[in-house]
């Protein structure tokens, strides 16, 4: 078997410090006692700052742990059962509603944005943690759709006619048959929303209002008031805190796969 | 003959898409066509204002940045992207590779773009670098062009065109080059003629995959673009919430949207020529 030679070695070896180097830089300078980029001598009072001096940026990111969870939850619900419908059953217009589940996938996300915005401003919604909660539902469905629809594609739909057939309800195999199979995808989708809730600027941008800005949006306006010390610090914290999540969502989720 | 319960599960999903999803865009379309309000909003009148003010010198100005920022970085991208991807696939320790790309995107996209403005701004690390070793006598501003947007949006955007070229690349059957090699060609030859026709599904997902974000992104160029590097995205911006001329907004949605329409009909068509 021919080995990847010296070019692809290369230019993969480039690719990868490319992508963390600056992120490394970050984590030098969080310990860096100077406010600018030159080294001064090792402090931790970035860390000290960013725990104990930066209150709108904790308020900021309250608000974004209620909407991720709170928009994640419904999505899930949503999707989850639309992925049941759309896989299992047919019916008219099935097709237009699958065309319909991929636009928020394959548009660019500032033109979400700028049309639930401009819809906002139409009905007179008013921009407040409500908007930005309907927003972010809007963009987590389809999501969460697909998540879950790949895990019911394995599985063969005559498991649920068997259960009719031996007299199960509508309700019966719901609760019985269908959550226990769809559990895995389910829970994968309602992380991956809780992900891209927490993650989204450019959708949230368009409908926040005041008082209901995000974690992404206090970092942006932090940024364009300036290089601050403590952003380097919360880069840190915030990798730290993904990595320990990966960590454990994945022992979860195997647990869950070998049941 | 039991009941259908299909229109029932779907029923919340398809209320809700309609409702948050198609009802706005239509909305917004139909802005396009209507005159300016005076405080924003627009007045109920056909009106083609708004796309013929597309046609102004300024906004073609931005029109032309976007196309050429969106195709450079997408071509840079899918090159960098493809030895990269290749490099995984054929390595005995794929799956650590791929963490080693994954673990960068663990942290929020706006950090990403600020660890540049860290290191290329002109109180940054670069120019403090180069200040000590006595290579600059003053700070020079790296930030605010075109050449920084490129270079961040490759910096938040690259694995998007690793990871579809790296799913068919790891499919390939590298015997095929093999028997490509005995037969007298160079490996380069091998790689060029054999392997990369087969991987072509692979390099259409990665350019659109890149490319969409690229040609709407509307926070890259706000943070390390200048006034003359603007992209579409922070014309819509400035139109919806500054100047307040939602027909031009809303008509710069429509042309942006088209682009990225015409986009995926063609990776649809070439991927079902593909099948055929």
């Amino acid at each position: 078997m021919s080995k990847p030679g010296k070019f692809s070695l290369g230019v993969f070896l480039l690719v990868t410090l490319f992508l963390h180097i600056p992120l490394v830089i970050l984590f030098i300078s969080s310990f860096n006692s100077s406010k600018s980029m030159r080294w001064e001598g090792f402090s931790l009072k970035w860390y000290h700052e960013l725990f104990y001096n930066s209150q709108p940026l904790w308020h900021s990111f309250y608000n974004s742990i209620i909407i991720a969870i709170s928009s994640a939850v419904t999505a899930t619900i949503i999707g989850s059962l639309g992925a049941i419908g759309l896989c299992w059953y047919n019916f008219k217009m099935k097709k237009a509603i699958q065309t319909l589940t991929f636009f928020p996938i394959i548009l660019p996300e500032i033109i979400i944005g700028v049309s639930i915005l401009i819809f906002f401003n139409k009905i007179g919604l008013n921009l407040s943690l409500l908007t930005v909660f309907l927003a972010h539902v809007t963009f987590n469905i389809p999501f969460v759709l697909m998540t879950v629809m790949a895990r019911l594609e394995e599985f063969d739909f005559s498991i649920v006619e068997a259960a009719y057939d031996l007299g199960a309800s509508e309700l019966d195999m719901l609760l019985r048959i269908l959550l226990p199979i769809a559990m895995p995808g389910i829970i994968a989708g309602l992380l991956l929303a809780v992900t891209l809730s927490l993650e989204d600027f450019v959708i949230t941008f368009f409908v926040a209002g005041p008082g209901s800005s995000t974690l992404p949006l206090h970092i942006f306006s932090m940024i364009r008031f300036g290089v601050s010390p403590a952003l380097n610090a919360l880069s840190v914290v915030i990798i730290v805190g993904t990595a320990l999540l990966a960590w454990s969502t994945k022992n979860l989720y195997s647990s869950l796969l070998k049941r | 003959m039991r009941k259908n319960y299909g229109p029932i599960y779907v029923a919340p999903i398809a209320f809700w898409l309609i409702a948050f999803l198609s009802v706005p865009l239509l909305i917004t379309l139909s802005y396009s066509f209507m005159e300016k309000g005076l405080y924003g909003g627009v007045e109920l009148k056909f009106s083609l204002a708004a796309y013929k003010s597309l046609l102004n010198t300024a906004v073609l100005k931005v029109l032309l940045n976007t196309i050429v920022i969106a195709v450079a970085s997408t071509a840079i991208m899918v090159a960098l992207a493809l030895p990269t991807a290749y490099y995984i696939a054929r390595s005995p320790v794929k799956n650590l590779l791929l963490m080693l790309i994954i673990i960068p995107f663990w942290t929020n996209f706006l950090i990403r773009i600020y660890a540049w403005i860290a290191i290329l701004g002109s109180n940054g690390l670069l120019n403090s670098f180069l200040i000590s070793t006595g290579l600059l006598d003053e700070h020079i501003q790296f930030l605010y062009n075109r050449y920084a947007i490129i270079l961040v949006i490759i910096y938040t955007t690259i694995p998007f065109a690793i990871f579809p070229l790296y799913s068919t690349i790891e499919k390939f059957d590298f015997s095929l080059i093999e028997a490509a090699m005995d037969l007298g060609a160079s490996k380069f030859r091998a790689l060029w003629l054999v392997m990369i026709p087969n991987i072509r599904s692979g390099i259409t997902t990665a350019i659109l995959f890149t490319f969409i974000p690229t040609f709407g992104n509307f926070a890259v160029p706000q943070l390390v673009g200048g006034t003359d590097s603007w992209m579409l995205g922070n014309l819509i911006v400035r139109e919806l919430n500054i100047t307040r001329n939602w027909p031009l907004a809303s008509s710069i949605s429509v042309v942006l949207t088209s682009v990225t329409m015409i986009g995926v009909l063609f990776f649809m068509r070439s991927q079902s020529k593909k099948e055929l």
